[in-house]
Formats: C-alpha cells, sequence, structure tokens
C-alpha cells in the first residue's frame, strides 16, 4: 500500500506550508508531521515526503540522517533518553545509565524485545539545573535518582 | 537585590497568557515602539542599552540591527535563535516557557525597528513545552491583531513561524540555523557573506538570541541608558541570565547585573559548594568556555573582563565542579560531545574533535601515553582558526585549558593508570 497522510493530516501540512515564504523550508516540519503519523521514517516514508515537497529525495535522506530525533527505524514505546552531558554527569548520569541497563537487560541504542523500551544517550537537553534528567517521549524526569527510575519504570510498565 | 526583569514570570502561574501578560504592562511597549517611535529611535535606544548577543558571541545588539541595508531586493528577515544546546545552558527555556509574550512583543518590536515583515524562531526539537508555548503565544497575539496586517492601524504587517529543530547543537550556529531553517542539514556557510546581507532565503537577516529578543521590550519602555545602568558600576550592559548547574547547593538561573563577579554567583547565589566542599574547576560561560582554577574566580562575568583572563563569557552557563570531581572523565564528556556534534564540513573540526575525544578516553582507560597531552596541544592548534563556524573553537577551549591547567591530573592518570 502506497504511503499518504490522512486527510487531517494533509490540512495540517497545507497549514504549514502556507507559513513558509519557499515550500523547501517545511521540509523539518513536515518530516516531524511524516514521524507521527508513520512512527518510523521509511524510505518509502521518504519518497512520499520528498515528492509532496518537490525536493531531491537526497535532501530528505541527509535531514533524515543529520539529526538525531528522526526515527529511521522503529523504537520502543516509551523512548528513554538520558542526557550524558557534563552537568548530568558530575551529578551522577553514568550510574543512572548503569541502572536503566541493568534494570532494562539492554544497551544504549537498543529495544527492549517487548518493543516497549528504547534506551538512548543523548546531549545536553537543557535541564542542567536539574540534573540528572531523562526525556520519556516528551516529558522530562529531573532530579533523577536510581529510585526514581525504578518508580518510573513500574508506572511506564 | 533589584526587581528582576527578564525571569519576573518565571514560576509564575499562567503568565504564559495574553490576559496575565497585558495585566502586567505587556505589549506597552509594543504600542510606544509603534505609535510614538521612529525605527531609528529604537535602534538608539538599543544601542545605548549596552545590549549585547545573548547567545554566546557577544555582539552589540543594536549594532547588528543596523547592519542591516535600509532598501534592500529581497525581503528581510528576523530570525529568533531558541536552539539553546550550549551544556550547562537552560536559561531561554523558562523565558519561553512562562513568558513567551515577551519573545512575541519583543520580536514585533525589532521587526518595525528594522523594517521586517517575517519572523520565525528556530526552537531546538526537544522543548516540546517551549513550542506549545510559543505557538499559544502567536496565535493569541494573531488574534488580538499584535501579529498579522496593519498592526494597531499603523500599517505595519508582520507574519511570525514557530520552527522545530530536531536535534542537532550545530544548528545553534547562527549559519547552521539559517540552512536548518530552510529545510536543510545544518551545516554552517562561508562567511561573508554575512547574514545581515544574504540570510534567510538570501534575505538580510537579523539573528538574536531569545534573551536578547525578551529584553527588547524593557528597553523600549524604559529606555536604554536604564537598561544600561543595571548592569555593575563602570561595565553596565543591564541585567543577564546565569545559569548555574554542577555541584553547588541551589542551582538555578539567576538575574543578576552584567559584571557580578562568579564568586558571588556560586557562593552567594547559588549557595556554594554541595557538601561543604572545596571548589575544583568552574566553567563560567558554558562549555565551550575555558575552565577556571579557584583563584580565578573574582572575575566579573562580562565579556571583557572573560576574555582577558582567557576564557568567555559565552551563554553565561556556570559549571561548577567541586574537589572530588574527575577531569579527565569530565573532558572526555566534552570531547565526546564535540566530536557528536561536528557536522562534518571541515576537515581540522571533524578530524580533530574525533582524534581528541579518542586520546582523552584512552587516557581514562589508563591506557594514556606520554605524549598524548602534548598530542591534544598540538590537535588544537590544528583546528584553531581553520573553520568556517565556531564549533571547532569550541572544543579547543576546554581541551586547550584543562590539559594545560590541570596537566598533573592527567600526568597522573597517563602515568598510574585509571583511578
Amino acid at each position: 500500500m502506497a504511503v499518504a497522510f490522512s486527510e487531517k493530516t494533509r490540512e495540517r501540512f497545507k497549514a504549514i506550508l502556507a507559513k513558509y515564504p519557499e515550500k523547501g523550508a517545511a521540509l523539518l516540519p513536515t518530516m516531524w508531521l511524516a514521524q507521527k503519523e508513520f512512527s518510523v521514517i521509511t524510505p518509502e516514508v521518504e519518497e512520499y515526503v520528498a515528492k509532496l515537497l518537490g525536493v531531491p529525495l537526497v535532501r530528505v535522506h541527509e535531514v533524515l540522517t543529520f539529526y538525531t530525533m528522526y526515527a529511521a527505524k522503529p523504537l520502543g514505546k516509551y523512548h528513554l533518553q538520558l542526557c550524558t552531558n557534563i552537568s548530568c554527569t558530575l551529578l551522577g548520569a553514568e550510574d543512572i545509565l548503569e541502572h536503566l541497563k541493568d534494570k532494562l537487560q539492554i544497551g544504549a541504542g537498543e529495544t527492549t524485545p517487548d518493543k516497549k523500551f528504547t534506551l538512548s544517550t543523548v546531549e545536553c537537553l537543557g535541564y542542567c539545573g536539574t540534573a540528572p534528567v531523562l526525556q520519556v517521549n516528551d516529558d522530562f524526569h529531573e532530579n533523577l535518582t536510581t529510585k526514581k527510575v525504578d518508580e518510573l519504570l513500574t508506572k511506564l510498565k | 537585590m533589584p526587581k528582576p526583569i527578564l525571569s519576573k514570570n518565571f514560576g509564575k502561574k499562567n503568565a504564559h497568557s495574553l490576559g496575565v501578560y497585558i495585566q502586567d504592562g505587556g505589549y506597552e511597549a509594543m504600542k510606544k515602539a509603534l505609535t510614538e517611535m521612529k525605527p531609528e529611535q529604537i535602534i538608539q535606544e538599543v544601542d545605548k542599552s549596552g545590549l549585547k548577543g545573548r547567545g554566546g558571541a557577544g555582539f552589540p545588539v543594536g549594532k547588528k540591527w543596523s547592519f542591516i541595508p535600509k532598501e534592500a531586493t529581497k525581503p528581510k528577515y528576523l530570525v529568533i535563535n531558541a536552539d539553546e544546546g550550549e551544556p550547562g545552558t537552560y536559561k531561554d527555556r523558562p523565558i519561553m516557557e512562562c513568558d513567551p509574550h515577551a519573545v512575541v512583543e519583543g520580536a514585533i518590536i525589532t521587526c518595525f525597528a528594522v523594517g521586517i515583515h517575517w519572523a520565525g524562531i528556530y526552537v531546538r526539537g526537544e522543548y516540546v513545552k517551549s513550542i506549545e508555548r510559543l505557538e499559544g503565544a502567536i496565535n493569541e497575539a494573531y488574534a488580538k491583531g499584535y501579529l498579522g496586517k496593519n498592526i494597531l492601524g499603523m500599517g505595519f504587517d508582520l507574519d511570525m513561524v514557530v520552527h522545530r529543530g530536531a536535534g542537532a547543537y550545530i544548528c545553534g550556529e547562527e549559519t547552521g540555523l539559517l540552512e536548518s531553517f530552510e529545510g536543510k542539514k545544518g551545516q554552517p556557510r562561508m562567511k561573508p557573506p554575512f547574514p545581515a546581507i544574504v540570510g534567510l532565503f538570501q534575505g538580510p537577516t537579523v539573528i538574536n538570541n531569545v534573551e536578547s529578543i525578551a529584553a527588547i521590550p524593557h528597553i523600549v519602555k524604559n529606555g536604554g541608558e536604564w537598561f544600561n545602568g543595571l548592569g555593575a558600576p563602570g561595565i553596565g550592559g543591564g541585567v543577564k541570565l546565569f545559569p548555574v548547574s554542577g555541584h553547588v547547593k541551589k542551582p538555578g538561573v539567576y538575574e543578576l547585573p552584567m559584571g557580578t563577579p562568579l564568586r558571588e554567583i556560586i557562593y552567594k547565589h547559588a549557595g556554594g559548594i554541595r557538601g561543604d566542599k572545596k571548589l575544583k574547576a568552574v566553567i563560567p560561560g558554558g562549555a565551550s568556555a575555558p575552565v577556571l582554577k579557584p583563584e580565578e574566580i573574582d572575575v566579573p562575568m562580562e565579556y571583557a573582563n572573560l576574555a582577558k583572563i582567557g576564557s568567555m563569557m559565552g551563554s553565561g552557563a556556570v559549571i561548577v565542579m567541586d574537589e572530588d570531581t574527575d577531569l579527565v572523565k569530565t573532558l572526555r564528556v566534552l570531547m565526546c560531545f564535540y566530536a557528536h556534534e561536528s557536522c562534518g564540513k571541515c576537515t581540522p573540526c571533524r578530524e580533530g574533535t574525533g582524534w581528541m575525544a579518542k586520546i582523552i578516553k584512552r587516557i581514562e582507560k589508563g591506557e594514556g601515553e606520554s605524549a598524548d597531552l602534548d598530542t591534544i596541544v598540538s590537535i588544537a592548534n590544528g583546528i584553531r582558526g581553520r573553520t568556517l563556524c565556531p564549533l571547532g573553537d569550541a572544543a579547543i577551549g576546554p581541551a586547550l585549558s584543562f590539559v594545560t591547567k590541570f596537566r598533573q591530573e592527567f600526568e597522573d592518570y597517563i602515568k598510574v593508570g585509571a583511578g
């Protein structure tokens, strides 16, 4: 089946296009729409987005692979992104990482076999005053401790 | 302590809504600017305010605006840089979350002053709440007639768009940001031409940081001299947000006069070192600012004073490290960061950051060699000034300062192996 936006997403896409002086500038927001709609930016989705915007396929692929937040591979239901940059590491992010690996039995960059959790390490998330911080999908969990991680994982089960 | 300006709405309930913002005197500056002032007068006030770019480069904001050609064949643009990604920096996020209308109002005034009719704010992809709040504020401003056609009946039009990034530190660099705004990978452009002449969509473009833009309504409302006077005596330049993190008792974002001594920020405002330990090192302006030793913290937090002692103001993000901090590990974290975020366009940065990261990792594992520290210095000097954008230079800031100021600790690691 060919990849295509739903009627509702098409409307949102049109609204986005109308905001930009040049069509190609809508590529990042269109990729966000695509990721929301299809979860994964597969090669078919890349082709679809390229056609929608009239940009070369290679440009879509460049954008997909240059930025860290677009998913070229399926992610778990919960994407756990742990900041391991300076302020978080000063306050124990590496211990949290070991704890998460241990609990989930996966390494950074991996997904649990039941597809529930993907664990990633990420660069500074801008929550340095409440470090260490873990981003779970769009939510941020601050001032983390291993105990808080345990509580969180139980809640997410 | 003077009343806060930039942070007055931090933590205040519903301050992000138009009603509360207006009740508190919001959009009065916009009305004053559009109905009582000429564009040149606004630029003059911003000049007088001593406001320097709060993103990190510290370029005078009024001067930046005046570089935009008055008569341009292409449309002009305002781009607000909200790609806050400099490690240690978390000051723009609370502005966008708690005071989004200050950003919108600042943008309207800026655009009126420079003759711009399209403003875009580039927000890092992770800042979901900031994006929601800004979009909400923009929608409210359109509904109220503060954005769109013929604002306040003065014949001035302005559209404003929120553009979501997708995870790339390099997009905080202004020309990388422009590329990303245009829907490309965020690799920096060659300069010149500077964005003031050829920027977004090839048009003359003003690029300002969120904190700079949020200061504009206050400057217009109370005057440039007033703002300048809020800085430390003899230093001026207004107030600034200092995000403090690391081993302090009270991490947080502190609004203080430009020129406040670093010691005062750490020991008075942030409550001193956790567990009353000794201070070992402090980064004064975000990860890219060369590290300082405890005997250097009487420096006033201000661009020229920090440059004088070989560091920089950057974003003003203060990262504090206590006596127990493993500086080899800390530098490894930073070097891996730069290696990961180097966009790959310039060879010295692409190869050099990865090479330095490899060496530091080796030292941390206890497999360092005696020549390693000199190699790092030599790699760093090979990057310096040989890249299109400042990321390469940013990486060598911590690399050189850590291994020269704390050389003994690195040598011990090499001699004895991992701690």
